[in-house]
């Protein structure tokens, strides 16, 4: 592998990062949904990417359905439900966007720190890829964990799955089986959310979620 | 019957794929109840056939002595709450709490769920067995919404949030044991397999089998119930129907529970490694005692019965941390008692809440005086997970505190601790439950008691007298754990 090619991988790959912390500041519904589709393409991006470099033409499989399915399909989809359900279009925080953006910093601190120096035996791309795909996926946990809203929540744990492809295509000839079941899982989980989102919507007047705890028996 | 030992793994998987397709297009819910039971029967026939001969290990499925404990337990809990469902969800659709449609779509779901956790179960491909895992978690996310009420869908979404993260940092670590694999035993599938895992686990790299199993641990740790992740637990045990409750608790966790045995079979195989003993230790015991505590102040009865998994769960992983001959074979009997346990003592309570029409405690009174037959087999669920004499989870527990005090007896301080707690505060909630003045519906519950009774027959059964081959059979897992 070459240099250039190293760099360009390396790109793609830092720039999912980026993008995880854009996703982590929006306040806007659509804007929140337009920069998940550019997460999906970046990640279509690295992911085509990988499958030149290690001549496995079935990973552009993967790198369609990351395209196709996460860039469009479901950004689309999302859109038309809060239309249509007519859904709130500001999104509330736990926490402010100053700490939350501190807080992110640190754990891409602390993924390099820790994968950095556990794998150095290993394939400088793959170790690369492992580290930023776990601050992608340490981003994604942060961003479920201060927002209330259930679609900012499935964005966050979409954004999380992104980041284990990125992982599993940056491990050299890990098997296509497991890369469809990932892409497959992925279809499953939002069928569900998609039902979750209309059935709560019939019952709630809101897809926040901190207005379901008030129906908790238990707590007060 | 040879021939059928051999084709096992394909029965076993193949009649709930099967079943799943022809329950989500039959209509007719006394039909559809019925030919639940009769797959699921038949899954349980075919698990049995393992004990006689098995199957040759293939590129995705396997059978060996540790699986098949679990393949044999899983089946029988399946058949058994099919038979409690049968009549649980008859009650359901009288009281219109479901309706036929949803009735459908609860039977093909209960079939997807044993395909998954049998797949889980069997899998000779950490890929595979992710997948599965997946399955199964997704399958109970939309069985425990399935009432749709306020409660049910804040808990589905809770499991389903908490599932997914969990699931998500296991595949992280799933990634990881690959990348450390693949130099060693070569890239593609071989690199996944389990056998070949084992085989060359001792040339991988160190650093990142510790790495790996961290996430792992959590990641499926989260499923199997454990601190600090359990919070979806008790609501999903609580606002979903009964049976589910009951396959939650006694075959869903243990599913999770294999996966981390099979990790830390890999992690055994490699000197280098961190031991991960300390890591289910500590986890362990902070689920134990947290669960203990927690079990005070519950005024649901699925909710107590939920803390009392978790409490369960943590004692189980600890003496699977432990490791060791003893604790290992403790372990294991522990977790069979304890599925075979509480999953009698869901049936009674789902019967409970039917007659009563009511989930909170105080709302259940006197229950041996209206109900003699389901207030005394509660007494007895209970006295049994509490870890009286002669039940069977006496002889786990004490072989599990006993020994921890010969090899570490600082750490039996903690344990017994929280085995005290726990114990207080389950009679403390029974005596409510089961004496005193009746209150309440005092209607007869339409119930079949057997499924019930045939497990608290077996949890006693084992309590006075086990088996020789079956002590054997366990004892050999116990040293495959190491």
């Amino acid at each position: 592998m070459g240099k250039l090619e190293f760099d360009i991988a390396h790109l793609f790959s830092g720039g999912l990062v980026l993008v995880s912390l854009l996703l982590l500041y929006q306040d806007r519904m659509f804007s929140l949904l337009r920069f998940f589709a550019g997460h999906a393409v970046v990640l279509s991006l690295a992911v085509a990417l990988q499958a030149d470099l290690q001549a496995k033409p079935a990973l552009y499989i993967t790198a369609l359905i990351a395209l196709a399915f996460k860039g469009i399909i479901i950004p689309l989809a999302l859109y038309r439900i809060v239309v249509r359900l007519d859904l709130h279009r500001e999104l509330e925080t736990v926490v402010g966007v100053g700490p939350t953006m501190l807080a992110g910093i640190g754990l891409i601190g602390l993924s390099m720190i820790v994968i950095l120096p556990l794998t150095a035996a290993a394939d400088p791309l793959a170790r690369e890829d492992l580290a930023f795909a776990l601050s992608v996926l340490l981003l994604g946990l942060l961003m479920m964990i201060t927002r209330r809203n259930a679609v900012s929540q499935v964005i966050g744990f979409m954004s999380i799955e992104n980041g284990l492809i990125l992982a599993a295509t940056g491990a050299k000839g890990m098997p296509l089986v497991v890369e469809i079941s990932v892409a497959f899982s992925i279809l499953i989980a939002f069928i569900v959310i998609g039902v979750f989102l209309f059935r709560i919507r019939e019952r709630f007047d809101t897809v926040d979620i901190s207005a379901l705890h008030s129906a908790r028996g238990e707590q007060p | 019957m040879n021939w059928f030992s051999a084709h096992a793994t394909v029965f076993v998987l193949a009649i709930p794929a099967f079943g799943a397709a022809l329950l989500a297009v039959l209509p007719g819910y006394r039909a559809t109840a019925r030919l639940n039971v009769m797959f699921t029967g038949l899954t349980l026939l075919s698990a049995l056939t393992l004990v006689f001969g098995r199957p040759e290990t293939g590129d995705f499925l396997l059978v060996d002595d540790l699986n098949i404990v679990f393949v044999i337990l899983n089946a029988f809990v399946g058949f058994t709450t099919s038979v409690f469902s049968a009549s649980y969800i008859a009650h359901e659709l009288d009281t219109g709490r479901l309706t036929p449609p949803y009735l459908r779509f609860y039977h093909a779901m209960y079939q997807v769920l044993m395909f998954g956790m049998n797949l889980s179960l069997l899998a000779n491909n950490i890929g595979l067995m992710w997948v599965a895992i997946e399955l199964a978690t997704l399958t109970t996310v939309m069985m425990v919404g399935i009432y749709r009420t306020h409660e049910a869908l804040e808990a589905a979404w809770k499991y389903f949030i908490l599932g997914s993260v969990g699931i998500a940092l296991a595949l992280f670590g799933t990634i990881i044991v690959y990348v450390a694999a693949q130099p060693v035993v070569g890239p593609g599938l071989d690199s996944m397999a389990w056998t070949n895992l084992i085989l060359h686990g001792a040339k991988f790299d160190p650093a990142l089998l510790n790495l790996a199993f961290v996430f792992l641990l959590l990641g499926y740790g989260t499923k199997v119930g454990l601190a600090p992740l359990h919070a979806w637990l008790p609501d999903a045990h609580a606002e979903g129907p009964t049976p589910i409750s009951a396959v939650l608790s006694g075959l869903l966790l243990n599913v999770a529970l294999h996966a981390v045995l099979r990790f830390k079979m890999l992690m055994a195989t490699n000197a280098g490694v961190l031991a991960p003993g300390p890591m289910m230790i500590t986890m362990g015991l902070v689920s134990l005692i947290f669960a203990a505590f927690m079990l005070y102040k519950r005024r649901d009865i699925k909710r107590m019965f939920a803390y009392s998994s978790i409490e369960h769960m943590g004692i189980i992983t600890f003496a699977f941390g432990m490791g060791g001959a003893l604790a290992n074979f403790a372990g294991l009997l522990h977790m069979t008692m304890h599925s075979l346990t509480k999953s009698a003592i869901f049936f009674a309570v789902g019967h409970i809440a039917q007659v009563k029409g009511t989930q909170r405690i105080a709302e259940i009174r006197g229950l041996t005086v209206t109900h003699p037959l389901l207030g005394w087999a509660l007494v007895l669920g209970v006295v049994a997970i509490a870890g009286l004499p002669p039940l069977g989870i006496f002889m786990s527990e004490f072989l599990i505190v006993s020994s921890t005090f010969a090899r570490d007896p600082l750490l039996a301080i903690p344990l017994v601790f929280g085995l005290l707690v726990a114990f207080g505060a389950l009679f403390l909630r029974l005596n409510g439950i089961v004496f005193g003045e009746p209150a309440g519906s005092t209607a007869k519950a339409e119930a079949s008691y057997l499924p019930m009774i045939a497990h608290l027959a077996l949890v006693l059964m084992a309590g006075i007298y086990l088996p020789g081959p079956l002590v054997a059979w366990f004892q050999n897992v116990a040293k495959l754990l190491g």
